[in-house]
């Protein structure tokens, strides 16, 4: 993206004209996208330096529940990437990306939950005399995890809970296969824009209020729960627990970025981003827009489960108050604070946003006194959070992205006040900087 | 015979004679072996003499010996009314004169049993029943309805021939058909009261029907005996599990054995490590323990219990019936036809309930969406704002009744003042944030949400998480009741007329008014309009005003029935939308078809599975986003120029 500035112009013609694809393509790709490498570069070294910091394997520095939350948020930052990919480059702000990072994590939660369930169960038969049997086994974890909700009976939808490679399939099989037949039925029909928007937003509410019942499988509003305790590894310390998962998220956000950042540089991501400012005219000139933005859809559901996947076992607990419309729309908030169109924007936006907002809400930061009232940012913080969505949305539309465009004297093209497309928040590639 | 002795007391009794006054404590003492050593089958005449002897004391004399109050003074065997007074006792004469106090020691208490009881209280009944005050009357009348019982039909047919009430005789000419319905010795009689009742739907009426057609589950081994209402077949009306259940709860065969069961036994015949020859290591299958198990029946340790095969002759070699309570097959025939009726016809009724509770909650998301039908569907602004503003229009009216204690008045101050606020508040908006992103409807989305958040919490911080009353007047309290089955909160139908008004409003608005023509003009063509001398930023500050004001007057509304608290309004939003959505973009007749669309499917969801309101809204949801699939433009989609793109 910033090599794109110094790339010769677009020759308006004459025969002797070197075509930039032919330019492109004889640089590597790394060349091409230094952010990619920049930005690796930047999460190894911040791995590196959490792992040295923290209390299993360094100085102690960070806190084990620190470590998890850093975890998280490189987790939030994955799905940000995927909402990024959808929303920024193509252009479709769906609302319920966080219900298919929330069902990734169910998904796992469930192999977690049985498994460890299961440790207890067999454990607790072993001292009755005699060996126990599979269905005593079975009948023993189903009364565990759905006495809650007043059942003994293990649902259909646990079957494949007792083995994690199926449900590892499942935790990306089934947020999949609902954003296929969901996006199929709404591309197919053409619902664009912010219906499309409405649409995935009543999708989530649905898919939440039919997890709260209590005959849903899931345990209704309990949710899961202790899924921070590994299967197997009963004694391992937390510290050591919460460093790996840091690991794994940061490998996960790592190759997403690799994975994302190569779909958007090419051919491919040229299309999408012609769908996000005209798709009529992309799909005269005979691109299959649909099947375009239904794999997208599909793809990014699939990397936002793998993120809730790797979100909730450092989370400890999931119910279906996480699917709640509003946790879509606050991924949307930091994408668009972040700066949207750009992968390393929504890396920002998610990090810092998620991050400030857990120290306001957690009562660390001082109060205001105003002399008639006091400003407790417990209280207040989400008056702020929702002033500075607007103010972005009005003054800054590049979000803190705009910020490193100004650093490198990448300006916006002025067109005497006529807008430059359909959404001027996500344009600063090149076809906008001419 | 009976009939004129209760009619000749109650007539009497209506006109007492100061000459009989002594007559109950002469009967007293003539019946008095009886009375100290009563026998269900023999003091009858007694009571019934005590009864028809037209004595005032009568009734005193007969509920205290039910009561346990009548005592023998051990020294003089003088019988006597008590009642406790301090440590001892206040005595009465059976004529009714004081005759002093007593020591609890020194009386004998006259103790009958249940069923003499029993007899006394149906005498008593007559007492009550043809009592001078009607409200003793129809306090009777309630009792007996309550806990009908046979004894009660005879004094209360007595009483109707004397009832010179209306009301009470109706009263009791029904409650006659009831009792006799269950209680008349003859067929013949029970029959003729259930077909005069017709199909009445009322809920006293099914009440009375319904035990006839009770039925309980029996397991026979040949033919059955009994009123039988149909049989059973294992594996389709019953589960086998449960039939064999019925099997072994009627002793005809032995239980199966239970997993827990059977490892307690084996748990409990371990020797040397091994369970009938077999190692205990080996035991982590069920095959392996039932072989175990055996082996234990085999050597006589435990009790033979009932195999899977076993189990299936014993079902197979039985029959299963639903048998009525009630023997006799003629009432319980002409009971089930009277309630096969009865149900039909409240089934009707039913669907009309449902229909009315439909249309309320339609008026209800109509009143919610319509606001948003004018920003969204006519100027196509996106506010998620708008949730936010119901609240801050219920919110008002309840600072309004704050300072205006009288409802009435407050109701009527607050829908204007809702308007005004909310309007100012939609005005401020539109001036400050919508009108720079009409261009971006997706940044309106977020930024409205921005909006929306942050509104949110000013208004938790404001007034608190608790919820807030909103406390309708006094004359919309209560229901408009037609029959038992049927009725409709006056809240609701004041919510219909309010949605009614507004529809009005409206319709008049966008089709007779001046600024009814230029916001459709603005909508159609912006350009257009303004180079014909209208002002396009006027409108659509004007139309997203009025779009917000009538969100507050709908949030009073929505706040009289429901509690107001600072998530009410988001509790809408996405409902809100789809209604518009569904209903048909810029049409407001389309947001009134989306609105009964959405409320009937809603009622009906939950009429069909009334226990799970939140699966009804799941379904819902799910039905929407597939309508979307085939009328992407809603029921009523504009066609032509309007439509735009």
């Amino acid at each position: 993206m910033t090599a794109s500035s110094s790339l010769p112009k677009y020759p308006t013609g004459g025969a002797g004209g070197v075509k930039p694809p032919a330019a492109n393509a004889s640089r590597s790709f790394i060349a091409r996208n230094p952010s990619v490498l920049i930005f690796l570069l930047a999460l190894a070294a911040f791995t590196i330096i959490v792992t040295i910091a923290s209390e299993a394997y360094g100085v102690g520095f960070i806190s084990t529940s620190f470590v998890k939350t850093l975890g998280k948020t490189l987790c939030l930052c994955l799905v940000a990437l995927a909402m990024d990919l959808i929303w920024g480059y193509a252009g479709i702000l769906s609302l319920g990306h966080m219900a298919f990072f929330a069902l990734g994590g169910y998904m796992i939660g469930m192999w977690l939950m049985y498994a460890r369930t299961e440790e207890i169960v067999v454990a607790a038969l072993a001292q009755g005399g005699l060996p126990a049997t599979p269905e005593e086994v079975t009948q023993g974890i189903a009364t565990q995890i759905f006495g809650v909700v007043g059942s003994s009976d293990l649902p259909v939808i646990w079957s494949f809970a007792h083995s994690l490679p199926l449900q590892l399939i499942l935790a990306l099989a089934v947020p999949g296969l609902l954003a296929l037949i969901f996006g199929w039925l709404a591309f197919r029909s053409r619902v664009t824009g912010v219906y499309l928007s409405i649409l995935t937003q009543a999708m989530t509410l649905a898919l939440a209020l039919y997890l709260f019942q209590n005959d849903s499988g899931l345990r209704g509003n309990n949710g899961l729960s202790g899924l921070q305790n590994l299967p197997g590894l009963g004694d391992t310390s937390q510290d050591l627990v919460s460093v790996w998962f840091f690991w794994a998220s940061a490998l996960a956000l790592g190759v997403g970025y690799l994975v994302l950042a190569s779909v958007v540089s090419g051919k491919f991501g040229s299309v999408i981003r012609a769908i996000r400012d005209d798709e009529a005219r992309v799909r005269f000139l005979g691109y299959p827009v649909e099947g375009y933005k239904l794999f997208l859809f599909t793809l990014t559901a699939i990397i936002a489960a793998i993120a809730g996947a790797l979100y909730y076992p450092q989370a400890g607990i999931i119910n279906p108050a996480e699917l709640a419309p509003i946790a879509s729309i606050y991924l949307a908030v930091w994408v668009a604070i972040g700066g949207r169109g750009r992968l390393y924007g929504a890396v920002i936006g998610a990090a810092l946003v998620s991050l400030v907002s857990s120290w306001f809400t957690s009562g660390q930061v001082p109060s205001i006194p105003l002399g008639f009232a006091t400003i407790h940012w417990v209280d207040w913080w989400l008056v702020l959070l929702g002033a500075a969505f607007v103010g972005v949305t009005l003054f800054a539309p590049k979000g803190i992205g705009g910020l490193f465009d100004r650093f490198q004297g990448i300006a916006t093209p002025d067109r005497k006040g006529a807008a430059l497309g359909p959404d001027d928040g996500s344009l600063q590639e090149r076809e906008a900087q001419e | 015979m009976r009939l004129t002795a209760f009619l000749v007391a109650a007539l009497s009794w209506l006109a007492p004679l100061p000459a009989l006054a002594q007559e109950a404590a002469a009967i007293v003492a003539d019946n008095r072996a009886q009375i100290e050593k009563p026998s269900r089958q023999t003091i009858g005449p007694v009571i019934a003499a005590l009864a028809a002897s037209g004595d005032a004391m009568a009734d005193d004399i007969l509920s205290a010996w039910a009561d346990k109050r009548l005592v023998i003074r051990k020294s003089d065997g003088a019988i006597f009314l008590a009642a406790p007074d301090g440590d001892g006792v206040a005595l009465t004469a059976l004529d009714g004169a004081a005759a002093g106090t007593a020591a609890k020691g020194d009386l004998t208490e006259l103790k009958p049993n249940a069923g003499v009881r029993g007899v006394i209280a149906a005498a008593l009944v007559q007492f009550t029943l043809s009592d001078p005050d009607p409200g003793v009357r129809a306090q009777a009348l309630t009792s007996i309805a309550r806990d009908p019982k046979p004894e009660t039909l005879e004094p209360l047919r007595a009483s109707l021939a004397t009832e010179s009430d209306p009301a009470l005789k109706a009263q009791k000419e029904r409650l006659e058909r009831f009792l006799t319905l269950r209680f008349d010795p003859d067929p013949a009689a029970r029959v003729a009261a259930i077909e005069s009742l017709g199909s009445d739907t009322s809920l006293d009426v099914r009440a009375a029907l319904n035990p006839l057609v009770a039925t309980t589950r029996i397991a026979v081994a040949g033919e059955p005996a009994g009123n039988i209402a149909r049989e059973l077949l294992p594996g389709r009306d019953l589960t086998e599990a449960e039939a064999y259940d019925l099997l072994v709860a009627a002793d005809m065969a032995p239980a199966r054995l239970t997993l827990e069961g059977q490892r307690e036994a084996l748990v409990a015949n371990i020797v040397d490590g091994a369970v009938g020859g077999i190692p205990v290591a080996e035991m982590a299958s069920q095959t392996v323990r039932d072989r175990a198990y055996t082996a234990l029946e085999a050597a006589g340790t435990v009790p033979t219990a009932a195999t899977d095969d076993e189990a299936t002759a014993a079902l197979s070699a039985h029959r299963f019936f639903d048998a009525y309570v009630e023997p006799d097959a003629t009432v319980t025939t002409a009971a089930v036809a009277a309630l096969t009726g009865i149900d039909r016809k409240v089934a009707a009724m039913q669907a009309a309930d449902l229909g009315l509770d439909a249309l309320s909650l339609a008026a209800i998301y109509f009143l919610a969406a319509i606001g948003l039908a004018i920003t969204f569907g006519v100027m196509g602004v996106i506010n998620m704002a708008h949730g936010e503003f119901i609240t801050i229009g219920a919110y008002t009216g309840f600072v309004v009744q704050l300072f205006v204690p009288n409802y009435t008045v407050s109701i009527l101050i607050a829908l204007p003042l809702a308007f005004a606020v909310t309007f100012a508040a939609g005005v401020a908006m539109e001036r400050l944030v919508i009108r720079h992103l009409y261009k971006r409807p997706l940044e309106t989305l977020l930024a409205t949400f921005g909006i929306s958040i942050a509104l949110q919490q000013i208004l938790k911080n404001v007034f608190g998480t608790q919820a807030r009353p909103l406390t309708a007047p006094g004359w919309l309290d209560g229901a408009l009741e037609f029959n038992d089955v049927v009725s409709i909160s006056y809240i609701r139908i004041a919510i219909f007329v309010l949605a009614l008004i507004f529809l009005a409003f409206f319709l008049y608005l966008m089709k007779r008014t001046r600024l009814g023509l230029e916001v459709r003009a603005v909508t159609q063509n912006p350009t257009m309009a303004a180079s014909m001398g209208i002002n396009p930023d006027r409108i659509n500050m004007l139309t997203f005003g009025l779009g917000s004001g009538i969100a507050g007057i709908a949030g009073v509304a929505i706040g009289l029935y429901a509690k107001v608290t600072s998530e009410m309004g988001a509790d809408y939003i996405v409902q809100s939308f789809m209604t518009v959505v569904v209903g048909g973009v810029g049409n407001v007749w389309g947001t009134l078809a989306g609105a009964t669309m959405i409320g009937s499917l809603q009622k009906v969801i939950e009429f069909l599975n009334p226990s799970n309101t939140l699966a009804a809204q799941t379904y819902m949801i799910l039905f929407i986003i597939l309508f979307i699939q085939f009328r992407p433009r809603g029921i009523i989609a504009l066609r032509g120029r309007a439509a735009g793109d």
